[in-house]
């Protein structure tokens, strides 16, 4: 049984949402300007979500740790956003999207949460092509769609390749509008400490000024995260640099449970790691494979020459290649879900087929799409991917194939949020990737946008009155109140211990020890043995860290490594989490992929009798085993298969 | 993927500790780098050399290290992300330097931006010309349909290339009078082409206009250096807009 009250209203799945909007509190607009409401991070989700509730009335003040809303990582996503429309007139609907994005999550989300995601998708493009968003457009005039990974319809909407860029923007004018007019009171360049919890209501939070490395409090009626997901802790990630779970974390060691933190994203077409010295990172988009084939030599001794240079590429004829993907899914062929991609081209790459000198990369190739369509084509759909990648890589890729490589990019798991999207802290919310909610055990293309708005739009503007309309008694939050004081105070002395250390070693060091362990043991693929030895060495990783760490600077001035040094703090404990979690959970579902529980043909392979729940985790010290708790998941509407790309 | 080594290379790099403090450039080696390195890792090796020396290590701004999010902001060895074109400064690589080469890394240099730290800088000017105006005035909620606002490609096409902008600060940072027309320039000419804000066009024109000459950024002499330097290639076609769109908002005063 479930302990966990996820508030999923009864009734028909298609009237859930309607029937609960019309059951939740409503607050009136001479008290909604009473009630402040803090917003951290100003991506898509929070700088949707502190633009309505500001439009709406409440007070906001919102923070961001980059010098603008505009620098979040929303704004690297390249190929577009869902809605189901069906502008198009292919047959789509509320329903097909619910449905494609229950199952390409392996089964693993929750049915409720994902039907109201598809309902409000058609609001999103609506609203965005008000505020201006330039959208690519057909020559009438109508708003264009492209087809995306693992579907049958064309709902993706795009700007480009610059599709996130475009809506962050759209999102960030909404929010310099309420600047403007002094709804929203912006704090850039300051980075949440901790969330402040009075009489067992999140009330606030502390903050530090990244600048001048000030300490300061900030209350609030309620407190909504949006700050991202936790990608980073492998360090090598697509993620950018500053992305960081340190919110979600601090609110999870104040109780709010942690839920599926194993489910994480390994996108197959990133450029591979190249030497010891690499910071970051760069995806290559998954439209990409639409036109690219992907292979390794067929002969081991090829691989061996080409990782030595010995030969190149195109040396090797067609009968030497091995488009493993097309050989082992004929159906899907290179189009396969993100996940099935990236083992297969782990597999190739662990059985010696690798083609660059680390042996970690496969090639995807566009000499037969050229070939087919002609180079002009290729340029147009793809010209500005492939500029970049020879930017970095210095390799033509008309002329030579690209070589790629899996890389971490996104994180289903996060903080367990209810249907309101309140986490266990009463009046702590958490919108975008920073939650759980919406994906299973692995995100589909294009829907990451789809959710972070959803989210800040149209999700939490409703949802949050229901808690606040409790709260229009409660006059401004006090922030000299001993909970505040208690909360800076620890907030201080957590940063003059990783100051005063003193060690050897920078911060970074950890991190990539760190990250070393987790994609070895945490990664692609896990086993038993593996995630213990990970769980065992993280433990031992920290000690180091907390004995050895060398923070150099001032504590009062601007100072990245003290920055750093606090996230990777909080990496090294939910490191640990993610490979407890993925320990417990002994199935291989979506992104996580346990070797135990395999098909004989090395497909992942679901358990619906033991783990169809959300594994949400209670903390109880850093290092005390947590609690599990399970949120049954329950089908009511849709039919739990196995996935097969065959 | 080219793996030549630059076996010692030397930056010359702006250290100041804080905005008001005395600034000056401090030379350093660092050695062993590899050519398929970016720019900024390469500072990253450098910094690390620093902390271990016992040494500040360089604070400069970065964030999303695949050239959209417009946080990088250095200017090498005389231009604004460096001597390769159409890139920010963390999608700059090692190849375009050589062995034994004083690499010289400046802050953007403009009044309206001031030296936080080093190589890092103040651009919450950029941040103010935006609430100015750098939107069309809709609430959440109550929109029609997004095909009821019908578009033609070319508009929309012209749009997003002034919508490209990333806000990074080069055009400014290479102006000879540090004006900031480009970058209000993509803002107004994005909304100029589009029906959605055509309604406040005249109010959005002046206000940012007026907020950009309000916060100490210089005038425009058309010598297009901006337009080079923008590692999105946003052209100063826009500024021409920007300026008509400006006049007839005067002139219907």
């Amino acid at each position: 049984m479930s302990d966990l009250n996820s508030k999923i209203p009864s009734g028909p799945i298609a009237e859930k949402w309607s029937n609960h909007k019309a059951k939740i509190k409503v607050v009136s607009p001479a008290n909604k300007r009473k009630l402040d409401v803090i917003v951290v991070g100003t991506g898509l989700a929070g700088a949707s979500a502190a633009a309505s509730l500001a439009e709406l009335g409440y007070n906001v003040t919102a923070f961001c740790y980059q010098d603008s809303p505009r620098r979040a990582h929303s704004i690297a996503a390249q190929g577009g956003i869902n809605a189901a429309k069906n502008y198009q007139n292919d047959n789509d609907s509320v329903y097909r999207l619910f449905y494609d994005t229950i199952k390409g999550g392996d089964y693993r989300a929750r049915e409720a949460n994902v039907h109201r995601l598809a309902e409000v998708s058609p609001n999103i493009i609506d609203q965005c092509v008000a505020q201006g968003v330039p959208f690519a457009r057909e020559y009438g005039g109508t708003l264009s769609n492209r087809s995306f990974g693992g579907v049958l319809v064309s709902r993706t909407f795009y700007a480009r390749g610059q599709t996130g860029q475009q809506l962050l923007l759209g999102a960030y004018s909404a929010l310099n509008r309420q600047i403007n007019e002094g709804t929203v009171k912006m704090h850039t360049r300051h980075e949440m400490m901790d969330v402040v919890v009075v009489d067992g209501k999140a009330r606030g939070i502390i903050a530090r000024d990244m600048v001048t490395g000030e300490v300061k409090r900030f209350g609030a009626h309620a407190v909504v995260l949006a700050t991202g997901g936790y990608g980073n802790v492998f360090f090598l990630s697509t993620n950018a640099m500053g992305c960081n779970a340190s919110a979600s974390w601090v609110a999870y060691k104040k109780g709010a449970y942690f839920a599926n933190p194993c489910y994480v994203q390994i996108h197959p077409t990133c450029i591979p790691v190249h030497g010891s010295q690499q910071s970051k990172l760069t995806l290559m988009s998954e439209s990409l494979r639409n036109d690219g084939r992907v292979w390794v030599p067929r002969k081991k001794e090829d691989a061996a020459k080409l990782r030595k240079g010995e030969i190149k590429p195109n040396d090797i004829v067609d009968e030497d290649r091995d488009f493993y993907l097309e050989r082992r899914y004929p159906s899907y062929g290179n189009l396969v879900p993100r996940d099935v991609a990236s083992r297969a081209a782990k597999e190739r790459c662990d059985a010696g087929f690798g083609v660059n000198k680390e042996g970690m990369a496969v090639f995807l190739d566009f000499k037969y799409a050229i070939q087919r369509l002609g180079r002009d084509t290729i340029a147009k759909r793809y010209g500005n991917l492939f500029q970049m990648y020879e930017k970095i890589t210095d390799v033509d890729p008309y002329k030579e194939p690209m070589q790629i490589y899996p890389a971490i990019h996104y994180t289903m798991g996060g903080t367990w949020v209810d249907y309101n999207l309140m986490t266990s802290i009463p009046g702590l919310y958490s919108l975008g990737e920073a939650n759980f909610s919406d994906h299973g055990a692995n995100r589909l293309g294009a829907s990451a946008l789809m959710q972070g708005l959803a989210d800040g739009y149209f999700v939490l503007p409703y949802t949050i009155g229901d808690y606040l309309g409790g709260e229009i008694m409660v006059p401004k939050i006090n922030t000299n109140l001993p909970e505040f004081e208690a909360a800076e105070k620890a907030v201080v002395g957590r940063l003059e211990k990783l100051f005063n250390i003193k060690g050897k070693t920078p911060v970074d060091h950890f991190h990539k020890k760190l990250g070393t362990i987790l994609w070895d043991h945490v990664g692609m693929s896990r086993n038993e043995a593996g995630l213990k030895t990970a769980i065992e060495e993280i433990q031992k990783l920290r000690k180091a860290f907390y004995s050895d760490l060398l923070v150099p600077g001032e504590l009062k001035n601007v100072n990245p490594e003290l920055e750093k040094a606090g996230r990777v703090a909080d990496f090294l404990e939910l490191g640990e989490l993610l490979a407890r979690d993925a320990l417990n959970r002994n199935e291989s579902c979506g992104g996580h992929f346990r070797e135990e529980s395999a098909t004989e043909e090395g497909e992942a392979k679901r358990d619906d009798d033991n783990f169809a729940y959300v594994a949400a985790w209670e903390f109880r010290g850093v290092d005390e085993a947590p609690v599990l708790h399970k949120e049954e998941l329950t089908f009511e509407t849709i039919q739990l298969t196995q996935r097969s790309y065959k | 993927m080219a793996d030549i080594i630059l076996n010692k290379i030397y930056v010359k790099v702006w250290r100041q500790n804080s905005p008001k403090a005395k600034g000056g450039f401090e030379t350093y080696q660092v050695e062993n780098v590899s050519q398929g390195t970016s720019f900024l890792e390469m500072i990253d090796i450098l910094n690390d050399k620093l902390i271990l020396e016992g040494k500040d290590p360089i604070a400069f701004d970065h964030d999303c290290r695949e050239g959209i999010c417009g946080m990088c902001s250095m200017y090498i060895n005389g231009h604004a992300h460096g001597p390769d074109t159409e890139v920010t400064t963390c999608q700059l690589h090692m190849r375009k330097f050589h062995e034994g080469q004083t690499i010289v890394v400046e802050p953007w240099r403009a009044a309206a931006f001031p030296v936080i730290k080093d190589v890092m800088v103040d651009r919450t000017a950029f941040e103010k010309i935006q609430q100015a105006g750098g939107y069309v005035s809709v609430n959440t909620g109550g929109v029609p349909d997004g095909n009821v606002i019908l578009i033609g490609q070319d508009d929309a096409e012209e749009a997003m290339d002034a919508a490209a902008c990333i806000g990074c600060g080069a055009c400014v940072a290479t102006c000879k009078n540090s004006s900031a027309m480009l970058f209000v320039a993509a803002k107004v000419s994005q909304f100029a082409k589009l029906p959605q804000g055509k309604i406040e066009a005249k109010k959005r024109a002046k206000a940012m206009v007026a907020k950009m000459d309000e916060l100490g950024f210089g005038g425009c002499t058309n010598t297009g250096g901006c337009e080079l330097a923008c590692p999105k290639s946003i052209s100063i076609a826009h500024i021409a807009r920007l300026n008509r769109e400006y006049l007839s908002a005067k002139l219907a005063d």
